[in-house]
């Protein structure tokens, strides 16, 4: 009710204005004056609305071709010109809605422009609680910003991809806004050390996520249990498609355990490595896995096939290296081993439907390709040996041939 | 046996006259004096150069000489072709040994002044054979079309296009195009493996024979007629072959010990890789040209260092009309003391290359 209301009251999107927004009296006058009243006028200048002809009067009312060169302040922010100030907090949402949801409006600017960002708003957390009249959750202008409202795709916008996660810490990580709401406040600092926080705030890896690939942009909202997982499988569809054809995918279902988040967390989402499989402290396995559980001898099972090839291809690369430092040509075998230590990529994805005959077919590939290439390299070895002991050989004839020539040369004389 | 060998010698004599070579050999003979040390380079050249062909000739077998197949037919030869790893390796230690004799010979005999009358063509068609092998250097370092091997190549060309006229004619002849390409490899093989053995016949069979018409030039201080002398065949030989045996024993331990690299084949749209230098017999030209300032007095600084390297060339054969046969009683001998400059220059900044 309220939002229509509201719609209603600040009316249709506004028309263009009669003059760009650089020429309009909004902008003229506050550039000439300073302090509070100066900083919008000079962050607009950088605005995107700004950028497509949109002057203040779009959101404030008001009529921006009066006030500088005829008339007064007054004339501009005149209420009966639609002049309404700094719009009331409750009215942020609906005000900015007014034009973003209008797709003949929008379609002026961009054509694919989405228009569903103040629905989708209404359905989140936030945008509930706003309706309600909760003054301290988020809406639109407290993430994209408010005078120097940058595009998205723009690295210094708060919303662009590598910045929306310390955005959305500038309220979920001070403890004293969300003591309200009763919500961990650790998210950010969990992410920062995770591998998508350091893909993407560190290395500006724009394919990792960030919050709003796993919560929703406009919609937030916690995933559920159960769709969490949807999320991850996204990017990660071959693990995503093994463990719903695993054991794991019903008994995690029925113990309502996250899917993926079980055992890779959720925001803390650190590198993997082997330590994570098997029997032996601290594998993540043995959370649920009692000694002596089927479960407990699968993983055993799964993590000594895994570790027995990655020792095999780590002796067969250490022979190798040994030929190629001796000066033998072994870049054929070396590149062969490549694909041996795919196979062990492929072995730490296939564990995921947590099936040991499945994981050891992928196994036995790489075991075959670590034999082949430890015996070319102990035959380039033995090829080394047959050298060194040929060139004995052939320097002791050489020089007992110099030594029978010296001897003639002596018994010849001058 | 002997009958049967002396009537075959008869019936090559009629046809081929060879006892004139034969009593040449026989009668030829090396002057014995504290500079005989000297007289084995000469010998040690044509020995390597004679590896070199042999070795050549077995390459020539398994080598492909295209882009697209050069670099794994040197592989292969290093890995699959029996011996193939020691042929290699020994066709390319032996191309740096036989460039070191021949600056050694070449010192040699310009500080002992071999090349005084009559000797003036021998020192000249030596001079040529010198800048052949350089130019064999140049040629069949390309040829496994490796990374080393590719920008060596683009940066030696880089440098002939500098010269103003011949320049980009020289190196679009030397390049067969603006760029180092499957071109250049066949164009440079070609000359390796014809153009050059060629030329090079030419002078060495000039150059032997000249070396057997006028005998072993002998020291200035030394008085020919009265300096012991040993018989060519067999004391002379004799020792030629220890010491060819030595170079033998000495090709097989370095093949068999510090293999010649293979490298990475060439990827023409890589850039060059860091602290990329010549073979050590240019380095010294190399890092010189890389201290002369970019202009001297309005001239290109790259130009003039190729053109002084080029008039010294041209100086070297000619050293026989240019510097005195004779050595000046008190005074500085001039010859010696240039010799002396030269060879300290080119180990000087060879070094500087090296430690840069």
């Amino acid at each position: 009710m309220w939002p229509i209301v509201l719609f209603m009251l600040v009316g249709a999107p506004q028309p263009r204005p009669a003059v760009s927004p650089a020429a309009s009296s909004c902008v003229r006058c506050h550039l000439q004056l300073d302090g509070a009243l100066l900083e919008p006028a000079r962050l607009f200048e950088h605005d995107v609305h700004f950028k497509q002809g949109l002057s203040c009067n779009g959101c404030h009312g008001g009529d921006p071709t009066v006030g500088v060169d005829s008339g007064g302040p007054g004339d501009a922010m005149n209420r009966a010109r639609g002049y309404i100030g700094k719009p009331p907090r409750k009215k942020i949402a609906a005000l900015c809605s007014s034009c973003h949801s209008s797709l003949d409006f929008m379609r002026r600017y961009n054509p694919q422009a989405r228009v569903d960002q103040y629905a989708e708003y209404l359905t989140s957390i936030h945008g509930k609680k706003y309706a309600a009249g909760d003054p301290n959750v988020a809406t639109c202008t407290d993430c994209h910003g408010i005078h120097g409202i940058l595009e998205v795709a723009s690295p210094n916008s708060p919303v662009h991809a590598t910045n929306v996660a310390s955005t959305c810490a500038r309220c979920h990580a001070d403890p004293k806004r969300m003591q309200a709401y009763g919500i961990p406040t650790n998210q950010f600092e969990l992410y920062g050390r995770s591998v998508h926080g350091e893909a993407l705030m560190k290395n500006n890896d724009l394919g990792a996520p960030t919050c709003n690939d796993c919560h929703g942009n406009h919609g937030a909202a916690p995933p559920g249990v159960d769709s969490v997982a949807n999320v991850c499988g996204q990017c990660h569809t071959v693990q995503w498609d093994l463990f719903n054809k695993s054991p794991h995918k019903k008994a995690f279902a029925e113990g309502n355990l996250p899917a993926c988040a079980t055992c890779h967390e959720n925001h803390d989402i650190r590198r993997t490595s082997d330590t994570m499989l098997g029997a032996e402290e601290p594998a993540t396995c043995l959370t649920c896995h009692d000694k002596g559980s089927k479960g407990y001898a699968v993983a055993a099972e799964m993590k000594s096939g895994i570790v027995t090839l990655q020792n095999r291809l780590d002796a067969a690369h250490q022979l190798l290296e040994r030929a190629e430092r001796a000066g033998m040509e072994v870049s054929g075998p070396l590149y062969n081993l490549s694909e041996g230590r795919d196979r062990l990529i492929q072995a730490r994805v296939v564990v995921h439907g947590f099936n040991a005959a499945d994981l050891l077919k992928v196994l036995e590939v790489g075991d075959r390709i670590a034999a082949s290439c430890k015996e070319s390299g102990n035959k380039a070895l033995d090829e080394l040996a047959y050298r060194r002991k040929g060139l004995a050989v052939s320097v002791a004839i050489l020089l007992g041939m110099i030594g029978l020539l010296l001897i003639k040369i002596r018994q010849l004389g001058k | 046996m002997n009958s049967w060998i002396s009537r075959a010698g008869d019936w090559l004599e009629e046809r081929l006259g060879w006892r004139a070579a034969q009593e040449l050999v026989q009668h030829k003979e090396v002057p014995i004096h504290r500079h005989s040390i000297w007289y084995y380079f000469g010998g040690m050249t044509l020995f390597l150069f004679g590896i070199q062909v042999g070795t050549g000739i077995l390459l020539l077998l398994y080598y492909r000489p295209s882009a697209e197949t050069a670099f794994e037919s040197v592989q292969f030869i290093m890995t699959e072709v029996q011996f193939g790893w020691l042929i290699r390796s020994v066709h390319s230690y032996s191309a740096n040994l036989m460039v070191a004799t021949a600056f050694v010979h070449m010192f040699s005999t310009l500080f002992l002044r071999s090349f005084r009358r009559p000797r003036e063509i021998t020192w000249v068609s030596g001079a040529l054979l010198l800048f052949l092998s350089l130019t064999f250097g140049f040629t069949g370092y390309l040829l496994p079309w490796n990374t080393l091997a590719f920008f060596a190549t683009k940066v030696g060309t880089d440098i002939a296009g500098v010269l103003p006229v011949v320049g980009p004619f020289l190196l679009r002849f030397l390049r067969g195009g603006d760029e180092v390409t499957g071109a250049t490899l066949t164009r440079l093989f070609g000359f390796h493996v014809a153009v050059l053995p060629a030329i090079t016949t030419v002078f060495l069979g000039l150059h032997l024979y000249l070396v057997q018409k006028h005998g072993m030039s002998t020291p200035m201080s030394v008085d020919p007629d009265a300096v012991p002398k040993m018989k060519f065949v067999p004391q002379f030989v004799l020792r030629d072959l220890a010491g060819w045996l030595a170079a033998v024993a000495l090709l097989a331990a370095l093949a068999a010990l510090f293999p010649w690299e293979l490298g990475e084949k060439a990827d023409p749209f890589a850039p060059a890789p860091a602290g990329i230098r010549p073979e050590w017999y240019f380095m010294f030209m190399f890092q010189t040209l890389k201290y002369i300032p970019a202009r001297i007095l309005g001239i290109d600084g790259e130009f003039l260092g190729i053109l002084a390297f080029s008039l010294l060339g041209a100086l070297l054969v000619l050293t026989p009309f240019v510097a005195s046969g004779q050595k000046r009683e008190g005074r500085v001998d001039r010859v010696v003391l240039v010799g002396i400059i030269v060879v300290i220059y080119i180990i000087v900044l060879t070094t500087l290359g090296y430690l840069g």
